[in-house]
């Protein structure tokens, strides 16, 4: 009863419900925005929220997240264009249904599987992370380091691009994490006497230039692009026989994505995938799929919000990220001097509370924003790349440079904007290095404590049940995508 | 199938230095070694008060890891070599040729004056011609963005030539 109290506190806060209010409608101009996202997004606000107190700070954060995700159907129904990579098969029916005269139907159905799946999402995540939290506190550092590289090798398994390349883009977070002075001995380590380098290379700059420089340049290859897009007169809620058709998916397509996201490293474009598959197999009518059906937008938008709550399950019991967005929302807590893990449990209820509250009123906002102003924000896709894009990269560079007042960290932003460009072109997906960057520190950290614990006898992690149960999961996080391969034919 | 095969054809006829598997494997493996070089650089601890490993371990194991795992990329690109990529198009290298301008300039004269001028140059080559956008995105929305990050966040730009006439 008192958890539920604490979980209403946003609602009886103006300025909890401001920014709440705010989130949303940004969150849902970032999903709607093709190349943008809640995970690009969260990163450039990130340094605004310093002006705010650590709830609003994080609240602001998961809004952006919760409708975010929900924006970038708008964009996959109307333009047949991901808003997010986790609207990605909503475009398989969304567009096809639009097409035929039916775009308010399908953004209504849409809207209404989000919604469901985002509260459904919320209520696994009141309920699992307070119990994953308790687990933790059986965690020692060789535990930790297990479940980090389950984290990493989960990357290999359900991640999008190939197993192996997004290993080497996992790797590759990790290693620029080790950049600075070494925590332990102090010791300089690929600074090459550059004495900015020596604090390491930040999260900010790296997400901003990985997400939002890179996207850029992918825009400036695709300007003579043309969107068809198709035209919307209001959003309709779904009749009862639409109901009647998709509860059952939307139910399993929640159940999914929350689990997916509980998952380290994973995310909504994972879990929208497998809910749509899903809901495929179950269906009545799979042949109806790819020509519209209701079904394959249920069973992708329920998977692709569930995700979001899910995700935010191992975020805050564990502090390790369940999606590149929530590892944007860990550093907006550790930056506020949050720790998360179980004994923000114990000691900051009313905080965590709080979130798992706003998360669920920002699941109502985004169905009332997406319901009545699905159109509205539908015409910011028409503001043209070439106006849009130096905008961007006004903020992203001031964004950047806000957080340490360093110009180094602008020119390392556009680093990896170039190396996004060229990792996205040939096939490695950016986002293990997101997660690798900010796991590397905990891999590194709790591998040599573990190190020091055992006395230097590496055989000694398999003495440990709960790590040896990690690393068993990890070998089959490994081995899954040899065994999906071999059908598949994807291994690079 | 036939797609395949024709892409297949296609890698063939190169030689296997022009492939873009080879490039990509070349260049990952030529920084990663220069890296795994540069980390036997690294000081290390006297062995009485060195806990666990010493610094320069974990990421050399790291750029092994690297190395090995592009080997085994590059081994399978034979089998089934990679979807052939479009010829990158102008607009993209002006693009890069603006960020490197922006370097330039923000090293040398204003921060906020290579914000305007990447703006103005990447607008106007992507498209635009309207004067009023071509002022919007290189002065009007610059100068907003300055004033909420200096009033809200009380943020202080480097100094220049134009954040000067602001802070002086």
């Amino acid at each position: 009863m008192d958890n539920l109290i604490l979980m209403m506190a946003p609602l009886f806060s103006s300025k909890l419900l401001l920014v709440l209010l705010f989130g949303t409608l940004f969150g849902l101009v970032l999903g709607v925005l093709p190349g943008l996202g809640p995970t690009t997004g969260g990163a450039l606000i990130l340094p605004f929220t310093m002006t705010l107190d650590p709830l609003s700070a994080i609240i602001l954060l998961t809004s952006i997240y919760c409708a975010g995700t929900y924006g970038g159907a708008i964009t996959a129904v109307l333009i047949n264009t991901p808003g997010t990579p986790a609207a990605a098969a909503t475009c398989l029916d969304g567009y096809p249904l639009a097409q035929k005269g039916e775009a308010g139907r399908a953004l209504g159905m849409a809207t209404v599987s989000s919604t469901v799946g985002g509260i459904f999402s919320v209520i696994v995540l009141v309920f699992f992370a307070p119990i994953l939290a308790n687990l933790a506190y059986e965690f020692g550092q060789p535990e930790y380091f297990a479940l980090a590289i389950f984290g990493l090798t989960m990357l290999a398994s359900i991640g999008d691009g190939s197993p192996i390349k997004n290993l080497i883009a996992g790797a590759f977070g990790i290693l620029i994490s080790t950049v600075g002075k070494d925590f332990m001995t102090s010791i300089d380590r690929f600074t090459y006497g550059i004495n900015e380098l020596s604090v390491g290379i930040g999260f900010i700059p790296v997400v901003v230039g990985l997400f939002a420089i890179s996207e850029m340049l992918t825009q400036s290859t695709l300007l003579d692009q043309v969107f068809k897009r198709v035209a919307l007169k209001a959003v309709k809620l779904p009749t009862k026989d639409d109901y009647k058709k998709t509860w059952k998916t939307i139910l399993r397509s929640s159940g999914i994505g929350s689990f997916i996201g509980v998952l380290p490293a994973e995310g909504g474009t994972v879990a929208s995938l497998i809910g749509y598959s899903e809901a495929k197999r179950f269906s009545k009518n799979p042949e109806e799929f790819g020509k519209g059906s209701v079904e394959g937008i249920a069973g992708a938008e329920a998977a692709n919000n569930a995700a979001t709550g899910g995700a935010m399950v191992p975020t805050l019991a564990l502090g390790i990220p369940g999606s590149a967005t929530t590892a944007v929302i860990l550093t907006g807590l550790i930056i506020h001097g949050v720790r998360p893990g179980p004994d923000l449990f114990k000691e900051q209820p009313e905080f965590l509370y709080g979130i798992f509250g706003a998360m669920l009123v920002a699941n109502v906002l985004f169905f009332i924003f997406g319901f009545f102003g699905a159109k509205l924000f539908a015409r910011i896709t028409l503001v043209p790349n070439k106006i849009l894009w130096p905008m961007i990269f006004a903020v992203s560079v001031c964004g950047t440079y806000s957080l340490s007042q360093s110009i180094i960290d602008v020119w390392i932003m556009l680093f990896f904007g170039v190396l996004g460009f060229f990792m996205r072109r040939y096939g490695f997906s950016v986002v293990p290095v997101i997660i690798g960057l900010i796991l590397g520190e905990l891999v590194e950290g709790t591998l040599r404590q573990s190190i020091v614990i055992f006395d230097g006898n590496w055989l000694m992690f398999l003495t440990r049940p709960i790590a040896l149960t990690f690393f068993v999961l990890s070998l089959i996080a490994l081995a899954f995508p040899l065994i999906r391969s071999k059908k598949n034919k994807k291994i690079i | 199938m036939n797609n395949v095969r024709d892409k297949k054809r296609a890698n063939k006829s190169l030689p296997f230095f022009f492939t873009t598997e080879f490039k990509v494997f070349f260049t990952i493996i030529l920084v990663s070694t220069i890296l795994l070089i540069s980390t036997f650089s690294f000081d290390t601890v006297p062995p009485i008060l060195n806990r666990g490993i010493q610094p320069a371990t974990f990421p050399k194991g790291l750029l092994v890891l690297i190395i090995a795992l592009t080997s085994i990329i590059y081994y399978l690109s034979f089998k089934k070599p990679w979807k052939k990529e479009k010829k990158l198009p102008k607009p993209f290298f002006l693009t890069i040729l603006s960020f490197i301008i922006f370097i330039t300039i923000s090293k040398t004269l204003d921060f906020f004056l290579a914000i305007s001028v990447l703006s103005i140059f990447v607008s106007y080559y992507w498209g635009e011609r309207r004067i009023f956008y071509l002022l919007l995105v290189s002065i009007i929305f610059p100068l907003v963005v300055f004033i909420f990050f200096e009033m809200i966040l009380g943020l202080r730009f480097p100094p220049g030539i134009i954040t000067n006439l602001y802070y002086y």
